[in-house]
């Protein structure tokens, strides 16, 4: 009988396989495909090795002056010298562990949020309790705390300060509006609507103008609020025309039988909303939902125009120093990167959560 | 208390709560308002808009001096938004058509610079981008002795950019009339062109035609007349270019910045819209022997410009809301000099956000009818 052996199969060609057939096949398939490859190669020559030259071989990084940055390159001692105010602002020295303790906890909760195996009902209640332990933390007065007022918190802190309460708050507004823009009952439907498109039809700055000017005029003398409230009001009534539109989005996915079987149990709209359409409403909206709070977070920076310390200010506040006059390029690169970190990772998890839950149509 | 069971007896209620809730809110705010507007001695109506500004404004495309009234300032922050919105349209359109197509480029390092580019830009808050501009780039500017040159008739300096600007003389109406004429028998040539495909099958190089009558019969026209377009070229006098077209920093700064960040999500919207076609509808346009440009420009465009034009067109609405942002480098736009410097001197902050927010409402509105009807034009024909 004969003995079959198996035989390996052979390598494919060099022609075909291997780095250089990946270098012919993707970089130099034709001649207009060559001219673009040197032509991206010739826009990275331009682009990366001076930006090298700038942030890493001619930098400073060591010192605590402006003496010590001696070469042509970026003045990283600056940012080192000045981090502090970039992270907290005016956060008194003696309480900064508040600030500190404040953001692990945020970046504690965030973290159970992410994390598939921590159980809903933990992370619920972290995100939850964080606002409440977080303002207690930040502002104090109670528990022997020492009372640090908002117009002293500033740089980063401030910033996650209004994207979290933004997002927080701005979500239960939302999803009201959202029922009411979907809801049968003609005037609710009309409130909700002129209210949607009237914000989502101006610019932000002109709705933070009116919280911090026109807003004071609307309650009775006595009544202040301080600027970082007005922001936040502004900021939050803002945010939830926009979260209500994802919502509704979520809302228009649903198939119609999922409200007539809800309706078919003889459940209230309340109970038909509350069990059946929102919890699939919103796992259809997230995707979208982390789009518009990657949104919120950049335009926290507009807070600056009215006057708040957040962290994008604190470039021309540094850089006004007088021993430090004229580094607003290290802050501002620095602060791109803080900003652009956030927000990457907050896109990337967009990116994961939509792959997760598209599981009804792969191809 | 069974007729509270009845849904449309609940429906009606709800209504009227909400109703006398927002009126008494309303009431509320009102009468609140009127108190504290006379307890502080604000002035109130649009009298002001009559009561002359007192103020200079740097860049106005209408005549404006310090006597001119509040209502002019805000014809000359109105006009400079839509200028600024203007420019940053049309770039940020071709930027981010170059930058989605490359994003899609079989080239591997195009389509991986592309993509850095999106993801870069699109993160960083385009307030920081504007200051960035303004701050850092322009700043780095030469001085005024020591601009860069280009052909002795541009300069670049910490000022701006300074380049000739075209005088219409007397003959220059005939080119304007070319140039209608070119479009009309291009416009003559596309019918016929087309007549021609349905009968016999044959193409015809329609856009090159049309481009090379576009630019030959006004440049006959041209030179036929007279050369009537002459330009008056930026000089140095003193500390200063006079003569010429001015572009501040201020407006640069903000068009640069508003269009590289617009032109990432554009960028997206073309490459989602690009890859929203069925792969099967380019393989049929394969199995029926269209070329690559042909299937590129009767299968597959068609198909995602549906899906790509409505996120584009509602791009163009926040770049021209995102222009406000130049409050926070003093270009001279609505926000800035309206419901900024007009509010500061007159204090009627009412009025004046009233407007304001209505403007950018009306222009809100404007376009989401132009995204209607675009949507309307574009749907699928169903049988």
């Amino acid at each position: 009988m004969a003995v079959y052996e198996l035989k390996t199969a052979k390598k494919p060609p060099i022609k075909d396989s291997g780095i250089i057939f990946w270098i012919r096949k993707n970089l130099l398939s034709s001649p207009s495909n060559i001219l673009m490859t040197i032509l991206s190669l010739y826009i990275l020559y331009i682009i990366i090795p001076p930006f090298v030259k700038w942030a890493f071989i001619d930098a400073n990084f060591a010192g605590h002056t402006k003496a010590d940055c001696t070469g042509d390159g970026a003045c990283w001692v600056f940012i080192r010298v000045k981090l502090k105010m970039f992270i907290f602002g005016f956060y008194p020295e003696s309480q900064l562990w508040r600030a500190k303790l404040t953001m692990a906890l945020g970046a504690l909760t965030v973290a159970f949020a992410i994390i598939d195996r921590v159980p809903k009902s933990v992370k619920i209640a972290s995100i939850l309790i964080l606002p409440i332990v977080s303002f207690i933390l930040l502002y104090g007065g109670v528990f022997g705390l020492e009372v640090v007022e908002p117009s002293k918190w500033g740089g980063l802190l401030l910033t996650l300060v209004i994207a979290t309460v933004g997002i927080v708050l701005s979500f239960p507004i939302g999803i009201f509006l959202a029922m009411g823009r979907q809801s049968k009952l003609p005037i609710i439907k009309t409130l909700s609507v002129f209210y949607i498109e009237f914000i989502r039809g101006v610019p932000l700055i002109t709705v933070l103008f009116m919280a911090s000017i026109v807003l004071p005029l609307f309650f009775p003398e006595g009544v202040n609020f301080n600027k970082l409230a007005r922001a936040l009001i502004g900021i939050t009534l803002f945010q939830a025309a926009y979260v209500a539109e994802n919502i509704r989005g979520g809302f228009q996915a649903i198939p119609k039988g999922q409200y007539e079987a809800a309706d078919a149990l003889g459940l209230t709209y309340w109970q038909k909303m509350r069990l059946i359409i929102l919890p699939q409403a919103i796992k259809v909206a997230i995707p979208n939902l982390v789009g518009t709070f990657i949104s919120l977070f950049k335009d926290t920076s507009l807070v600056m125009i009215i006057g708040l310390f957040d962290l994008l200010s604190m470039v021309k506040l540094t850089a006004s120093d007088r021993d430090w006059l004229g580094f607003d390029t290290e802050g501002y690169v620095f602060v791109a990167l803080i900003y652009w970190v956030f927000n990457f990772a907050m896109s990337r998890y967009s990116k994961r959560l939509e792959n997760k839950l598209n599981t009804n149509n792969r191809d | 208390m069974s007729f509270l069971r009845d849904e449309k007896i609940r429906g009606i209620l709800y209504q009227l709560i909400t109703i006398v809730a927002f009126a008494m809110l309303a009431l509320y705010i009102a009468h609140n308002t009127a108190q504290n507007i006379e307890a502080r001695g604000i002035k109130t109506g649009f009298d002001f808009l009559n009561n002359s500004s007192g103020f200079d404004i740097t860049e106005s495309p209408i005549h404006y001096t310090t006597k001119s009234t509040h209502w002019d300032v805000y014809k000359v922050g109105l006009i400079n938004t839509l200028i600024v919105s203007f420019f940053g349209i049309v770039l940020t359109s071709i930027l981010g058509l170059i930058i989605g197509v490359a994003r899609l480029s079989s080239n591997w390092i195009i389509s991986r610079l592309a993509a850095t580019y999106i993801e870069t830009f699109r993160n960083i808050p385009v307030l920081l981008q504007i200051l960035f501009w303004y701050n850092v780039v322009l700043a780095a500017m030469p001085s005024v002795r020591h601009s860069y040159s280009f052909f002795n008739s541009i300069f670049i300096n910490q000022r701006g950019i300074f380049v000739p600007k075209p005088i219409f003389l007397d003959g220059s109406i005939y080119i304007a009339i070319s140039i209608v004429v070119a479009i009309i028998i291009g416009w003559f040539i596309r019918i016929w062109a087309k007549k021609r495909l349905e009968e016999t099958g044959k193409e015809f190089p329609l856009f090159l035609t049309n481009l090379a009558l576009l630019i030959i019969l006004p440049l006959i026209t041209y030179y036929a007349t007279g050369k009537p377009i002459n330009f008056d070229y930026p000089v140095l006098k003193g500390f200063n270019f006079e003569g010429g077209k001015t572009y501040t920093p201020e407006f640069l700064a903000l068009l640069f910045a508003l269009t590289i960040y617009t032109a990432t999500f554009i960028a997206e919207a073309i490459r989602s819209g690009i890859e929203a076609v069925n792969k099967g509808q380019k393989e049929a346009a394969q199995a029926l022997g269209l070329s690559k440009m042909q299937a590129l420009k009767l299968v597959i465009l068609p198909q995602a410009i549906r899906v790509a034009i409505p996120p584009i067109i509602s791009q163009y609405l926040n770049l021209i809301k995102n222009s406000s942002l130049a409050a926070a480098i003093g270009y001279p736009e609505l926000v800035t000099v309206f419901a900024g410097t007009s509010l500061n001197v007159t204090g009627q902050a009412l009025e004046i956000m009233a407007i304001t927010m209505g403007t950018y409402l009306v222009i809100s509105i404007i376009v989401s009818l132009v995204l209607n009807w675009f949507n309307h034009k574009m749907k699928i024909k169903e049988r």
